[in-house]
Protein backbone atom coordinates (compact mmCIF):
# COMPACT_ATOMS: atom_id res chain seq x y z
CA UNK A 1 0.00 0.00 0.00
CA UNK A 2 1.18 3.38 -1.41
CA UNK A 3 1.21 6.28 1.66
CA UNK A 4 -1.46 8.97 1.11
CA UNK A 5 -0.32 12.41 1.26
CA UNK A 6 -1.51 14.66 4.06
CA UNK A 7 -3.68 16.55 1.26
CA UNK A 8 -5.49 13.50 -0.38
CA UNK A 9 -8.32 14.95 0.32
CA UNK A 10 -8.05 18.04 -0.94
CA UNK A 11 -6.79 16.11 -4.02
CA UNK A 12 -9.17 13.22 -4.60
CA UNK A 13 -12.00 16.84 -3.82
CA UNK A 14 -10.39 17.89 -6.98
CA UNK A 15 -10.63 15.12 -8.91
CA UNK A 16 -6.94 14.53 -9.12
CA UNK A 17 -5.58 11.02 -11.08
CA UNK A 18 -3.14 9.83 -8.89
CA UNK A 19 -0.01 7.51 -9.17
CA UNK A 20 2.40 5.62 -7.12
CA UNK A 21 5.60 7.31 -6.98
CA UNK A 22 8.04 6.14 -4.60
CA UNK A 23 5.63 4.55 -2.18
CA UNK A 24 3.68 7.89 -2.66
CA UNK A 25 -0.04 8.00 -3.79
CA UNK A 26 0.74 11.37 -5.66
CA UNK A 27 -1.52 13.33 -7.82
CA UNK A 28 -0.08 13.22 -11.10
CA UNK A 29 -2.65 15.37 -12.64
CA UNK A 30 -5.85 17.29 -11.80
CA UNK A 31 -7.67 17.64 -15.47
CA UNK A 32 -5.21 18.31 -18.17
CA UNK A 33 -1.36 18.08 -17.90
CA UNK A 34 -0.71 20.40 -20.72
CA UNK A 35 -3.08 23.32 -19.31
CA UNK A 36 -1.23 22.47 -15.82
CA UNK A 37 1.97 23.08 -17.24
CA UNK A 38 1.01 26.38 -19.55
CA UNK A 39 -0.37 27.71 -15.85
CA UNK A 40 2.89 27.60 -14.21
CA UNK A 41 5.14 29.09 -17.13
CA UNK A 42 2.14 31.58 -17.58
CA UNK A 43 0.74 32.50 -14.58
CA UNK A 44 1.28 29.80 -11.44
CA UNK A 45 1.01 26.25 -10.40
CA UNK A 46 0.06 24.66 -6.66
CA UNK A 47 2.20 21.26 -5.94
CA UNK A 48 1.65 19.05 -3.39
CA UNK A 49 5.28 17.86 -2.86
CA UNK A 50 4.97 15.74 0.13
CA UNK A 51 6.50 12.99 -0.36
CA UNK A 52 10.10 14.69 -0.02
CA UNK A 53 11.80 13.63 2.67
CA UNK A 54 13.65 16.39 5.48
CA UNK A 55 16.11 15.26 7.06
CA UNK A 56 17.22 18.05 9.88
CA UNK A 57 21.08 18.36 11.28
CA UNK A 58 21.59 19.83 14.43
CA UNK A 59 24.27 21.03 16.84
CA UNK A 60 27.74 22.76 17.07
CA UNK A 61 29.32 20.65 13.97
CA UNK A 62 26.09 20.75 12.21
CA UNK A 63 28.23 22.29 9.01
CA UNK A 64 31.55 19.89 9.87
CA UNK A 65 28.95 16.91 9.04
CA UNK A 66 27.52 18.50 5.73
CA UNK A 67 31.18 19.39 4.52
CA UNK A 68 31.94 15.66 5.09
CA UNK A 69 28.97 14.18 3.78
CA UNK A 70 27.95 16.42 0.66
CA UNK A 71 30.15 17.68 -2.30
CA UNK A 72 29.47 21.11 -1.98
CA UNK A 73 31.19 23.55 0.86
CA UNK A 74 27.57 24.52 3.13
CA UNK A 75 29.56 25.89 5.65
CA UNK A 76 30.30 28.80 3.44
CA UNK A 77 25.92 28.55 3.37
CA UNK A 78 24.90 31.73 5.16
CA UNK A 79 21.54 31.48 7.36
CA UNK A 80 18.77 31.84 5.79
CA UNK A 81 20.25 30.59 2.47
CA UNK A 82 19.77 27.44 0.86
CA UNK A 83 22.40 25.38 -1.89
CA UNK A 84 22.12 22.76 -4.36
CA UNK A 85 24.47 19.73 -3.67
CA UNK A 86 25.15 16.19 -3.83
CA UNK A 87 25.78 13.24 -1.50
CA UNK A 88 27.75 11.03 -3.13
CA UNK A 89 29.31 7.34 -2.69
CA UNK A 90 32.98 6.69 -1.64
CA UNK A 91 33.33 5.50 -5.33
CA UNK A 92 31.89 8.99 -6.78
CA UNK A 93 28.52 7.83 -7.71
CA UNK A 94 25.86 9.61 -6.87
CA UNK A 95 23.46 8.74 -4.13
CA UNK A 96 20.87 11.79 -4.03
CA UNK A 97 20.59 15.84 -5.29
CA UNK A 98 19.57 17.89 -2.70
CA UNK A 99 18.54 21.27 -1.88
CA UNK A 100 20.15 22.24 1.33
CA UNK A 101 18.34 25.03 3.86
CA UNK A 102 20.56 26.89 6.48
CA UNK A 103 17.96 27.53 8.86
CA UNK A 104 20.67 28.89 11.76
CA UNK A 105 24.14 28.51 12.53
CA UNK A 106 23.67 24.67 13.73
CA UNK A 107 20.79 24.18 12.00
CA UNK A 108 20.22 22.22 8.37
CA UNK A 109 17.49 21.21 6.44
CA UNK A 110 18.04 18.69 3.83
CA UNK A 111 15.83 17.76 1.32
CA UNK A 112 16.06 15.05 -0.59
CA UNK A 113 14.35 12.84 -3.54
CA UNK A 114 11.31 10.68 -2.08
CA UNK A 115 12.90 7.63 -3.46
CA UNK A 116 15.87 8.08 -1.62
CA UNK A 117 15.54 9.42 2.11
CA UNK A 118 16.43 6.37 3.68
CA UNK A 119 19.70 6.16 1.62
CA UNK A 120 20.46 9.91 2.59
CA UNK A 121 19.08 9.51 6.10
CA UNK A 122 20.61 6.54 6.84
CA UNK A 123 24.23 8.38 5.27
CA UNK A 124 24.19 11.05 7.24
CA UNK A 125 23.30 9.29 10.38
CA UNK A 126 26.62 7.11 9.62
CA UNK A 127 28.59 10.25 8.11
CA UNK A 128 27.67 12.10 11.62
CA UNK A 129 29.31 9.76 14.00
CA UNK A 130 32.22 11.72 14.52
CA UNK A 131 31.06 14.07 14.82
CA UNK A 132 29.07 16.91 17.15
CA UNK A 133 25.84 16.98 15.94
CA UNK A 134 22.13 14.87 15.54
CA UNK A 135 20.96 13.57 12.19
CA UNK A 136 17.18 13.19 12.68
CA UNK A 137 14.37 12.36 9.66
CA UNK A 138 11.92 14.63 10.18
CA UNK A 139 9.81 13.67 7.15
CA UNK A 140 7.01 12.59 8.38
CA UNK A 141 6.61 16.17 10.32
CA UNK A 142 6.72 18.06 7.19
CA UNK A 143 4.19 18.43 4.56
CA UNK A 144 5.66 20.55 1.31
CA UNK A 145 3.78 23.16 -0.79
CA UNK A 146 4.93 24.63 -3.82
CA UNK A 147 3.84 28.20 -5.41
CA UNK A 148 5.63 27.76 -9.00
CA UNK A 149 5.26 31.08 -11.69
CA UNK A 150 5.71 34.01 -12.69
CA UNK A 151 2.35 35.28 -10.80
CA UNK A 152 3.36 33.00 -7.44
CA UNK A 153 4.64 36.30 -5.77
CA UNK A 154 1.90 38.21 -6.02
CA UNK A 155 -0.15 35.09 -4.44
CA UNK A 156 2.25 34.44 -1.77
CA UNK A 157 2.21 37.81 -0.54
CA UNK A 158 -1.78 38.44 -0.24
CA UNK A 159 -1.98 35.67 2.31
CA UNK A 160 1.92 36.31 4.18
CA UNK A 161 3.43 38.35 6.48
CA UNK A 162 7.11 37.44 4.85
CA UNK A 163 8.94 40.63 2.93
CA UNK A 164 9.05 38.87 -0.17
CA UNK A 165 11.58 41.43 -1.91
CA UNK A 166 13.99 40.25 0.95
CA UNK A 167 13.82 36.49 0.01
CA UNK A 168 16.09 36.25 -2.42
CA UNK A 169 16.11 33.13 -4.92
CA UNK A 170 17.79 30.04 -3.01
CA UNK A 171 16.80 31.85 0.38
CA UNK A 172 14.74 30.58 2.95
CA UNK A 173 12.42 32.42 6.19
CA UNK A 174 10.43 31.35 9.04
CA UNK A 175 6.62 32.81 7.98
CA UNK A 176 3.16 32.75 8.78
CA UNK A 177 0.42 31.93 6.47
CA UNK A 178 -3.27 32.60 6.97
CA UNK A 179 -1.39 32.40 10.69
CA UNK A 180 -0.12 29.20 10.69
CA UNK A 181 3.95 29.10 11.15
CA UNK A 182 5.65 27.55 8.24
CA UNK A 183 9.06 27.62 6.89
CA UNK A 184 8.90 29.88 3.09
CA UNK A 185 11.79 29.17 0.78
CA UNK A 186 12.13 30.46 -3.00
CA UNK A 187 13.26 27.53 -4.50
CA UNK A 188 11.69 25.12 -7.31
CA UNK A 189 12.22 22.44 -9.61
CA UNK A 190 10.06 23.90 -12.71
CA UNK A 191 12.40 27.18 -14.06
CA UNK A 192 10.14 29.61 -13.02
CA UNK A 193 9.75 32.09 -9.88
CA UNK A 194 8.03 30.31 -6.91
CA UNK A 195 8.04 29.24 -3.38
CA UNK A 196 8.25 25.77 -1.12
CA UNK A 197 6.17 26.30 1.87
CA UNK A 198 7.34 23.42 4.30
CA UNK A 199 4.37 23.71 7.23
CA UNK A 200 2.73 20.71 9.78
CA UNK A 201 1.11 17.83 7.63
CA UNK A 202 -2.24 18.61 9.88
CA UNK A 203 -2.31 22.27 8.61
CA UNK A 204 -1.32 21.58 5.12
CA UNK A 205 -5.26 21.34 3.88
CA UNK A 206 -5.23 25.00 5.22
CA UNK A 207 -2.34 26.08 3.54
CA UNK A 208 -3.32 24.59 0.37
CA UNK A 209 -7.12 26.18 0.52
CA UNK A 210 -5.54 29.35 1.20
CA UNK A 211 -3.00 29.77 -1.60
CA UNK A 212 -5.59 27.61 -3.99
CA UNK A 213 -8.24 30.56 -3.20
CA UNK A 214 -5.73 33.53 -3.30
CA UNK A 215 -3.94 32.18 -6.60
CA UNK A 216 -7.54 31.57 -8.38
CA UNK A 217 -7.94 35.59 -9.56
CA UNK A 218 -4.44 35.10 -10.68
CA UNK A 219 -5.03 31.91 -12.93
CA UNK A 220 -3.34 29.51 -10.67
CA UNK A 221 -3.77 25.79 -11.17
CA UNK A 222 -2.89 22.67 -8.92
CA UNK A 223 -0.36 20.83 -10.51
CA UNK A 224 0.22 17.06 -10.52
CA UNK A 225 3.38 15.37 -11.03
CA UNK A 226 3.08 14.89 -14.71
CA UNK A 227 3.95 19.06 -15.31
CA UNK A 228 6.52 18.65 -13.02
CA UNK A 229 8.44 16.28 -14.86
CA UNK A 230 7.49 18.67 -18.22
CA UNK A 231 8.67 21.32 -16.47
CA UNK A 232 12.18 20.41 -14.95
CA UNK A 233 12.99 18.79 -18.23
CA UNK A 234 11.95 22.28 -20.28
CA UNK A 235 14.52 23.48 -17.57
CA UNK A 236 17.28 21.12 -18.09
CA UNK A 237 17.49 20.30 -14.53
CA UNK A 238 18.23 16.41 -13.86
CA UNK A 239 15.60 13.82 -12.18
CA UNK A 240 17.14 11.40 -9.90
CA UNK A 241 17.34 8.13 -11.43
CA UNK A 242 16.94 9.02 -14.95
CA UNK A 243 19.46 11.98 -15.59
CA UNK A 244 21.70 10.79 -11.95
CA UNK A 245 22.23 7.62 -10.74
CA UNK A 246 24.99 5.54 -8.01
CA UNK A 247 26.34 4.55 -11.54
CA UNK A 248 27.68 8.13 -12.42
CA UNK A 249 29.35 10.80 -10.76
CA UNK A 250 28.37 14.34 -10.59
CA UNK A 251 30.89 15.00 -13.61
CA UNK A 252 29.15 12.50 -15.65
CA UNK A 253 25.89 14.87 -15.46
CA UNK A 254 28.25 17.88 -15.87
CA UNK A 255 28.06 19.43 -12.40
CA UNK A 256 31.53 19.67 -11.95
CA UNK A 257 31.12 23.12 -10.28
CA UNK A 258 29.43 21.41 -7.18
CA UNK A 259 31.98 19.34 -6.77
CA UNK A 260 34.40 21.83 -4.25
CA UNK A 261 37.98 20.35 -3.76
CA UNK A 262 39.00 23.56 -2.75
CA UNK A 263 37.19 23.06 1.20
CA UNK A 264 39.45 21.45 3.57
CA UNK A 265 39.14 18.07 4.65
CA UNK A 266 37.89 14.82 3.80
CA UNK A 267 34.45 14.66 1.89
CA UNK A 268 32.96 11.31 1.47
CA UNK A 269 33.99 10.22 -2.21
CA UNK A 270 36.98 12.51 -2.63
CA UNK A 271 39.77 10.15 -3.41
CA UNK A 272 37.40 8.73 -6.28
CA UNK A 273 35.88 11.88 -7.85
CA UNK A 274 39.76 13.52 -7.66
CA UNK A 275 40.59 10.26 -9.88
CA UNK A 276 37.83 11.31 -11.87
CA UNK A 277 38.36 14.93 -12.62
CA UNK A 278 41.27 14.11 -14.17
CA UNK A 279 40.31 11.91 -16.96
CA UNK A 280 37.57 12.99 -19.70
CA UNK A 281 34.23 11.51 -19.14
CA UNK A 282 33.56 8.79 -22.22
CA UNK A 283 29.56 9.97 -22.31
CA UNK A 284 28.42 12.81 -21.35
CA UNK A 285 25.04 14.37 -20.94
CA UNK A 286 23.59 16.78 -23.32
CA UNK A 287 20.56 18.05 -24.39
CA UNK A 288 18.51 17.20 -27.87
CA UNK A 289 15.97 18.79 -29.95
CA UNK A 290 13.50 16.84 -32.59
CA UNK A 291 11.34 17.98 -34.91
CA UNK A 292 8.02 16.65 -35.33
CA UNK A 293 5.29 15.56 -32.57
CA UNK A 294 7.19 12.28 -31.79
CA UNK A 295 9.78 12.49 -28.87
CA UNK A 296 12.46 10.59 -27.26
CA UNK A 297 11.80 8.11 -24.34
CA UNK A 298 13.87 7.44 -21.55
CA UNK A 299 15.90 4.35 -22.61
CA UNK A 300 15.74 5.04 -26.42
CA UNK A 301 19.02 4.64 -28.15
CA UNK A 302 20.53 7.45 -29.33
CA UNK A 303 22.35 7.12 -32.70
CA UNK A 304 25.14 8.25 -34.23
CA UNK A 305 25.41 10.94 -37.70
CA UNK A 306 25.46 7.96 -39.57
CA UNK A 307 21.95 6.55 -38.28
CA UNK A 308 22.84 3.61 -37.09
CA UNK A 309 25.76 3.16 -34.46
CA UNK A 310 24.34 3.16 -31.20
CA UNK A 311 25.99 6.21 -29.78
CA UNK A 312 24.44 7.07 -26.22
CA UNK A 313 20.77 6.59 -24.67
CA UNK A 314 18.02 8.77 -23.69
CA UNK A 315 17.42 9.71 -20.12
CA UNK A 316 14.29 11.72 -20.26
CA UNK A 317 12.00 13.47 -23.06
CA UNK A 318 9.02 14.63 -24.34
CA UNK A 319 7.23 16.71 -26.34
CA UNK A 320 7.99 20.26 -25.09
CA UNK A 321 4.37 21.98 -23.82
CA UNK A 322 6.13 25.51 -24.44
CA UNK A 323 8.47 25.16 -27.39
CA UNK A 324 6.16 22.59 -29.49
CA UNK A 325 8.76 20.12 -30.38
CA UNK A 326 10.56 17.11 -29.03
CA UNK A 327 13.16 17.61 -26.40
CA UNK A 328 15.26 15.30 -24.46
CA UNK A 329 18.68 14.50 -22.14
CA UNK A 330 20.77 11.71 -23.44
CA UNK A 331 24.18 10.54 -22.43
CA UNK A 332 26.50 10.41 -25.50
CA UNK A 333 29.59 9.75 -26.75
CA UNK A 334 31.99 12.58 -25.98
CA UNK A 335 32.90 13.45 -28.90
CA UNK A 336 29.25 13.69 -30.12
CA UNK A 337 29.22 16.62 -26.90
CA UNK A 338 28.91 19.91 -29.49
CA UNK A 339 25.66 21.62 -29.76
CA UNK A 340 24.79 21.82 -33.40
CA UNK A 341 25.69 18.34 -34.21
CA UNK A 342 23.42 16.27 -35.85
CA UNK A 343 22.50 12.78 -34.20
CA UNK A 344 19.12 10.34 -34.40
CA UNK A 345 17.23 8.94 -31.98
CA UNK A 346 15.82 4.81 -32.58
CA UNK A 347 12.06 5.80 -31.98
CA UNK A 348 10.56 2.62 -31.91
CA UNK A 349 12.78 1.28 -35.31
CA UNK A 350 12.72 4.55 -36.77
CA UNK A 351 16.04 7.13 -36.81
CA UNK A 352 14.29 10.26 -35.96
CA UNK A 353 16.70 13.30 -36.81
CA UNK A 354 17.72 15.55 -33.55
CA UNK A 355 20.25 17.85 -32.58
CA UNK A 356 22.51 18.46 -29.78
CA UNK A 357 21.51 21.85 -27.60
CA UNK A 358 23.17 23.10 -25.01
CA UNK A 359 20.78 23.16 -21.93
CA UNK A 360 18.44 24.73 -20.67
CA UNK A 361 15.61 24.26 -23.14
CA UNK A 362 13.65 26.53 -21.92
CA UNK A 363 14.74 29.71 -19.71
CA UNK A 364 12.28 32.23 -18.01
CA UNK A 365 12.97 35.75 -19.09
CA UNK B 1 -16.61 7.80 -17.12
CA UNK B 2 -18.42 8.26 -19.48
CA UNK B 3 -19.34 4.19 -21.36
CA UNK B 4 -22.27 4.95 -23.84
CA UNK B 5 -24.88 2.25 -23.97
CA UNK B 6 -24.51 1.83 -27.76
CA UNK B 7 -20.78 1.52 -28.72
CA UNK B 8 -19.27 -1.98 -28.28
CA UNK B 9 -15.68 -2.50 -26.49
CA UNK B 10 -12.67 -4.49 -26.04
CA UNK B 11 -10.87 -4.74 -23.27
CA UNK B 12 -7.81 -2.77 -24.80
CA UNK B 13 -10.14 0.01 -24.21
CA UNK B 14 -11.38 0.58 -27.90
CA UNK B 15 -14.75 1.24 -28.45
CA UNK B 16 -16.87 0.57 -31.99
CA UNK B 17 -19.76 1.44 -33.68
CA UNK B 18 -21.00 -0.85 -36.16
CA UNK B 19 -22.52 0.60 -39.40
CA UNK B 20 -23.58 -2.41 -41.62
CA UNK B 21 -20.03 -4.37 -41.77
CA UNK B 22 -18.02 -0.89 -41.65
CA UNK B 23 -16.83 -0.13 -37.74
CA UNK B 24 -15.32 3.20 -36.21
CA UNK B 25 -13.00 2.76 -33.59
CA UNK B 26 -11.43 4.81 -30.98
CA UNK B 27 -10.71 4.44 -27.75
CA UNK B 28 -12.42 4.90 -24.74
CA UNK B 29 -13.08 8.18 -21.81
CA UNK B 30 -11.21 5.75 -19.40
CA UNK B 31 -8.13 5.24 -21.81
CA UNK B 32 -7.99 9.03 -22.71
CA UNK B 33 -8.21 9.69 -19.35
CA UNK B 34 -5.52 7.32 -17.99
CA UNK B 35 -2.84 8.19 -20.47
CA UNK B 36 -3.42 12.09 -20.01
CA UNK B 37 -3.29 14.41 -22.60
CA UNK B 38 -2.93 12.92 -25.96
CA UNK B 39 0.12 14.40 -27.81
CA UNK B 40 0.50 12.25 -31.09
CA UNK B 41 -1.15 10.08 -32.73
CA UNK B 42 0.13 7.46 -35.43
CA UNK B 43 -3.00 5.28 -37.11
CA UNK B 44 -3.19 2.41 -40.10
CA UNK B 45 -2.59 3.78 -43.26
CA UNK B 46 -5.90 3.98 -45.81
CA UNK B 47 -6.10 0.67 -47.51
CA UNK B 48 -4.14 -1.42 -45.03
CA UNK B 49 -4.83 -4.58 -43.94
CA UNK B 50 -4.94 -5.14 -39.57
CA UNK B 51 -5.43 -8.17 -37.86
CA UNK B 52 -7.35 -8.40 -34.49
CA UNK B 53 -5.02 -8.22 -31.55
CA UNK B 54 -2.00 -6.64 -33.38
CA UNK B 55 -0.59 -3.18 -33.00
CA UNK B 56 -1.51 -1.12 -35.63
CA UNK B 57 -0.48 2.42 -34.50
CA UNK B 58 0.14 4.37 -31.30
CA UNK B 59 -1.02 6.80 -28.74
CA UNK B 60 1.64 9.21 -27.06
CA UNK B 61 0.83 11.30 -24.55
CA UNK B 62 3.03 13.40 -22.48
CA UNK B 63 4.40 10.67 -20.31
CA UNK B 64 3.78 7.95 -22.32
CA UNK B 65 3.42 5.94 -25.45
CA UNK B 66 0.84 3.31 -25.78
CA UNK B 67 0.27 0.87 -28.70
CA UNK B 68 -3.14 1.16 -30.64
CA UNK B 69 -4.19 -2.61 -31.18
CA UNK B 70 -6.44 -3.31 -33.74
CA UNK B 71 -10.11 -4.42 -32.19
CA UNK B 72 -10.86 -6.66 -35.56
CA UNK B 73 -9.76 -7.77 -38.81
CA UNK B 74 -10.08 -5.63 -41.68
CA UNK B 75 -9.74 -3.32 -44.14
CA UNK B 76 -9.08 0.25 -42.71
CA UNK B 77 -11.61 2.31 -45.21
CA UNK B 78 -11.07 5.96 -43.53
CA UNK B 79 -8.52 7.49 -41.09
CA UNK B 80 -9.59 10.78 -38.88
CA UNK B 81 -7.39 12.73 -40.38
CA UNK B 82 -7.99 15.88 -38.26
CA UNK B 83 -6.03 13.86 -35.21
CA UNK B 84 -2.94 14.85 -36.77
CA UNK B 85 -2.65 17.93 -36.55
CA UNK B 86 -5.15 17.98 -33.06
CA UNK B 87 -4.40 15.02 -31.31
CA UNK B 88 -6.25 16.21 -28.22
CA UNK B 89 -9.53 15.55 -29.63
CA UNK B 90 -9.04 12.58 -28.54
CA UNK B 91 -9.29 13.96 -24.92
CA UNK B 92 -12.08 16.40 -25.32
CA UNK B 93 -13.92 13.89 -27.46
CA UNK B 94 -13.09 10.69 -27.22
CA UNK B 95 -16.50 8.98 -28.70
CA UNK B 96 -17.34 12.09 -31.19
CA UNK B 97 -14.71 13.67 -33.33
CA UNK B 98 -11.96 11.98 -31.40
CA UNK B 99 -12.77 8.92 -33.84
CA UNK B 100 -9.97 7.28 -35.14
CA UNK B 101 -10.55 4.63 -38.05
CA UNK B 102 -13.19 2.78 -39.77
CA UNK B 103 -11.94 -0.70 -40.88
CA UNK B 104 -14.43 -2.91 -43.12
CA UNK B 105 -15.19 -6.46 -40.90
CA UNK B 106 -15.03 -9.13 -41.98
CA UNK B 107 -15.49 -11.81 -39.08
CA UNK B 108 -16.71 -10.01 -35.86
CA UNK B 109 -14.50 -11.43 -32.96
CA UNK B 110 -16.50 -11.58 -29.49
CA UNK B 111 -16.80 -7.94 -28.13
CA UNK B 112 -17.72 -6.79 -24.64
CA UNK B 113 -21.11 -4.44 -24.12
CA UNK B 114 -20.92 -1.45 -21.96
CA UNK B 115 -22.10 -3.32 -18.92
CA UNK B 116 -19.41 -5.77 -19.54
CA UNK B 117 -16.51 -3.05 -20.47
CA UNK B 118 -17.65 -1.01 -16.93
CA UNK B 119 -16.80 -4.62 -14.94
CA UNK B 120 -13.69 -4.45 -16.79
CA UNK B 121 -12.18 -0.87 -15.55
CA UNK B 122 -13.82 -1.87 -11.92
CA UNK B 123 -10.32 -1.46 -10.14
Amino acid sequence: MSTPSPLHEVHAALGASFTDFAGWNMPVRYSSELAEHRAVREAAGLFDLSHMGEIEITGLEAAQVLEYALIGKLSAVKVGRARYSMLCAEDGGVLDDLVTYRLGEERYLVVANAANVGVVASALIERAEKFDAVVTDRSTEYALIAVQGPKSADIVRAVSDADLESLRYYASMPATVNGIDLLLARTGYTGEDGFELYCAPEQSQQVWRTLAAAGEPHGLLPAGLACRDTLRLEAGMPLYGHELSAQLTPFDAGFDRLVKFEKGGDFVGRAALAERAKQQPSRVLVGLTGTGRRAPRAGYAVLGPDGATEIGEITSGALSPTLGYPIAMAYVSAECREPGTSLHVDVRGKALPVEVVALPFYQRS
Amino acid sequence: MDIPEHLKYTEEHEWLSLDGDVATVGVTDFAQDSLGDIVFVELPDQGSEISAGEPCGELESTKSVSELYAPVTGEVVAVNEDIRDTPELVNSDPYGEGWLFRVRVGELPELLDAADYAETIKE
